[in-house]
């Protein structure tokens, strides 16, 4: 009914005597509101019953993406109209309210390619609201699934091997868990560094579109970066949103920042564990340079072990490209003169 | 003005203000153990939780698949008991997440429940400031064991710790861990079989008293490590407890700073200023009732002091130590001095007072760089004037109400 009436207002709002053809958007009224609603479909974020976005949202991409299981991810900006985001000094970028970022989770040969997951991140007034949907048995809308639940998934990763995983769908607490700065939930994905936005929506949605300089190398193309480089890159996306000061891994002292120190001890060089535990694999050093085989940061990767594995959240496959990346870089750094 | 400055009449007077002004919904979401999806379940109620509520726990085996979580202020989580037929959280089949539970959020109390078995730590708190832990049991039920997880009970990065009347068992690391954090009270606990009992980590004003640390492999220590983001731990005080047999050998992983420590430790200082160990009782502990040390590690933190400075030994009761030191050289150093070394060990490094009628054996190597093998033993007498008394650790009124 809201929509409808959403549609019939667009509708009236249209030139006297032109036949307009209402064009459907998001319920920005949803989207502003205080509800955690039910449905995925309130927001009127899609094709009514479907999985197809709305034409008005930014479909965006990111150089270096953060390894979900192997998911394709497919994601998507609406920033409402009349409003305009903008990117700071340090080149994350400032949503206004009323911003909605969704991600939707899925495999190409899993349920015929239908997602079986898509997440919100919302900006209200009051600040970022992170939820997650699962999408129904008959992939016409997804279900608020506060509580995170465990998914059976099957897929081929892309050297071939089959998976048969219980995939972790995320609670609204593990949401926050990584979208945290300080205990206030704040996107992570997007940041001027890494985020590709098509160029019509990037003048629609941005005041500096210029700004969006996506310098990041992409992790698995040696055409865009050095093996440090890419490396660094992967480190950014998949570890630093905990791994920084003011994460939910600030206690540990490993800072792994783009823009931190990639040659100092809080990036891991010769850093002995914290409160690693188990997760120290009985090794002295996060980075042992040139010995990743004695670097605990590729054990805790390599890990499927909850005690071990990292990251913490939305881990139940091995990454191992991304952890081949990294023995790559490890095993060029020159050996400690100590050893 | 701090909380703990008001008179106790106030405090109380604004404690019953505070309850008048929690909401008037506040309410208690019971769960049951045996309700399908209780994972889900509990785990919605942790989230779905307001300031104010009580998240009730049915008694019984829960079997949970995922470490919960709770980022809710001001929430109670309460069981129907830590013991056998209370409220179990069971993570034999534990799936996902570092700990058990993971608290968030502040003024969280937690209450008459048990957790065992996870696969990382047993229940963690970031920056949950004013949480207290109280009347809960976390446990690797199989012992000692390097698989187990590291840390039972671990508030980091929070300012008013209250851990009281709480048991932990098997942790692979530190049964109870507090560490980054400020204002911090551990008491009437029990630590039992942990590598470390009972750690105090980078951390500023603790007072650790009236536990049980037995059978561990060191009881308490008193850490400060490098490159962390709060260091310069000091002021902690260490009285009127029960440290004794903790001869388990050490099964921390290896690398942790804690698989260093020698089995037979009963409170291990290390580099930390300001520590006052006093009317403790120990009694068999192989290596020696009290070790202060330096950290010999290389390092490259400029602002990390190495040194334990200013710590005081006085009144405590000493009952048999030193027969099995557990270090290299230990062993020739106790036949050396007939048979045990004496309770109190120090390396030689920074400023330790003992005012006690005991014997304390320096290795004597005041540089830190030295190596173990350089340690020329001796007895040595430390008697001296004390630094001034610490205050001790005061808790806001509320917490304390929590628990009486």
């Amino acid at each position: 009914m809201k929509r409808m009436a959403a549609a019939l207002a667009a509708a009236m709002l249209c030139a006297s005597g032109v036949v307009a053809v209402p064009v459907p958007a998001p319920n920005q009224a949803v989207i502003d509101g205080t509800a955690m609603p039910a449905k995925l479909s309130e927001f009127a974020l899609f094709q009514p019953e479907s999985a197809q976005p709305l034409e008005m949202l930014a479909p965006y991409t990111l150089n270096t993406p953060l390894f979900s299981d192997y998911a394709d991810k497919h994601r998507l900006l609406w920033v409402p109209a009349g409003k305009k985001a903008s990117v700071a000094a340090d080149g994350t970028i400032e949503f206004p309210v009323g911003t909605v970022i969704v991600k939707s989770f899925g495999w190409p040969d899993f349920n015929g390619g239908h997602p079986v997951e898509t997440r919100l991140l919302i900006h209200r007034a009051d600040g970022w609201l992170a939820l997650p949907y699962i999408w129904d048995a008959d992939g016409k809308d997804a279900t608020l699934a506060v509580a995170g639940r465990r998914v059976p998934v099957s897929f081929k990763s892309p050297d071939g091997q089959a998976h048969s995983i219980r995939y972790g769908v995320p609670n609204k607490n593990q949401c926050k868990e990584c979208h945290s700065k300080s205990g206030v939930i704040e996107p992570i994905g997007p940041k001027a560094r890494n985020f590709i936005l098509p160029t019509n929506f990037a003048s629609r949605y941005f005041a500096d579109p210029a700004a969006l300089k996506p310098v990041m190398p992409r992790w698995d193309d040696p055409k865009s970066g050095t093996v440090a480089e890419r490396a660094r890159a992967y480190l950014d996306v998949n570890c630093a949103h905990c791994h920084n000061p003011a994460g939910s891994a600030s206690n540990s002292g490993l800072f792994l920042r783009w823009t931190d120190d990639p040659a100092g001890v809080n990036y891991g060089i010769g850093k002995r564990p914290t409160a690693a535990g188990r997760g120290s694999g009985g090794m002295d050093f996060a980075i042992a340079p040139g010995d990743p085989d004695h670097s605990f940061l590729i054990y805790r990767m390599e890990s499927l072990d909850p005690g071990i594995a990292m990251p913490e959240v939305g881990r139940s496959t091995v990454h191992k490209e991304g952890a081949a990346l990294l023995r790559q870089w490890i095993a060029e750094m020159p050996k400690a003169s100590h050893d | 003005m701090r909380f703990y400055d008001v008179p106790r009449a106030a405090c109380l007077s604004l404690a019953v203000a505070m309850l008048a002004a929690a909401p008037a919904t506040a309410k208690t979401i019971s769960v049951s153990a045996t309700t399908p999806d209780a994972n889900e379940k509990l785990q919605e109620a942790l989230i779905l939780a307001e300031p104010g509520d009580v998240v009730q726990l049915g008694a019984g085996t829960w079997k949970l698949t995922d470490g919960l979580s709770l980022d809710v202020a001001n929430v109670t989580l309460r069981g129907a008991g830590a013991g056998l037929d209370g409220s179990i959280l069971d993570f034999s089949g534990q799936q996902g997440a570092g700990e058990g539970l993971l608290v968030t959020s502040d003024d969280v109390f937690l209450t008459d429940f048990a957790v065992l078995n996870t696969k990382g730590d047993g229940i963690k708190s970031k920056g949950a400031d004013r949480i207290v832990y109280h009347q809960v049991r976390v446990e690797w039920t199989a012992g000692p064991k390097e698989t187990n997880g590291a840390y039972g009970i671990y508030p980091v990065e929070s300012t008013d710790v209250l851990i009281d009347s709480v048991f932990v068992r098997g942790a692979s690391d530190a049964g109870i861990y507090v560490g980054q954090s400020k204002n911090i009270i551990v008491r009437d606990s029990t630590a039992i079989e942990n590598v470390a009992g009972i750690e105090i980590e980078n951390s500023y004003d603790a007072d650790v008293h009236d536990n049980i640390a037995t059978k561990n492999t060191g009881g308490i220590l008193v850490f400060d490590l490098p490159s962390l983001p709060m260091q310069g731990g000091h002021n902690v005080r260490v009285f009127d407890n029960d440290v004794r047999d903790n001869s388990t050998p050490n099964f921390a992983p290896k690398g942790n700073i804690v698989a260093s420590v020698p089995a037979g430790t009963g409170v291990l200082v290390m580099a930390n200023r300001n520590v006052e160990i006093f009317d403790n009782l120990f009694d068999q502990n192989g290596t020696s009732n009290i070790s202060i040390v330096g950290y010999r590690y290389a390092y490259t933190d400029a602002k990390y002091q190495p040194l334990p400075r200013a710590i005081v030994v006085r009144d405590n009761q000493h009952g048999r130590a030193g027969f099995a030191p557990a270090f290299p050289g230990g062993a020739e150093m106790a036949k050396a001095m007939g048979g045990s070394i004496p309770p109190i060990l120090w390396d030689g490094t920074g400023d330790a007072v003992v005012n006690e009628d005991v014997g304390v054996m320096s290795l004597n190597l005041p540089d830190l760089k030295m190596p173990q093998s350089a340690a020329k033993p001796s007895r040595v007498d430390l008697k001296g004037t004390a630094p001034a008394a610490l205050p001790g650790v005061t808790l806001p009124a509320a917490m304390e109400a929590k628990v009486q």
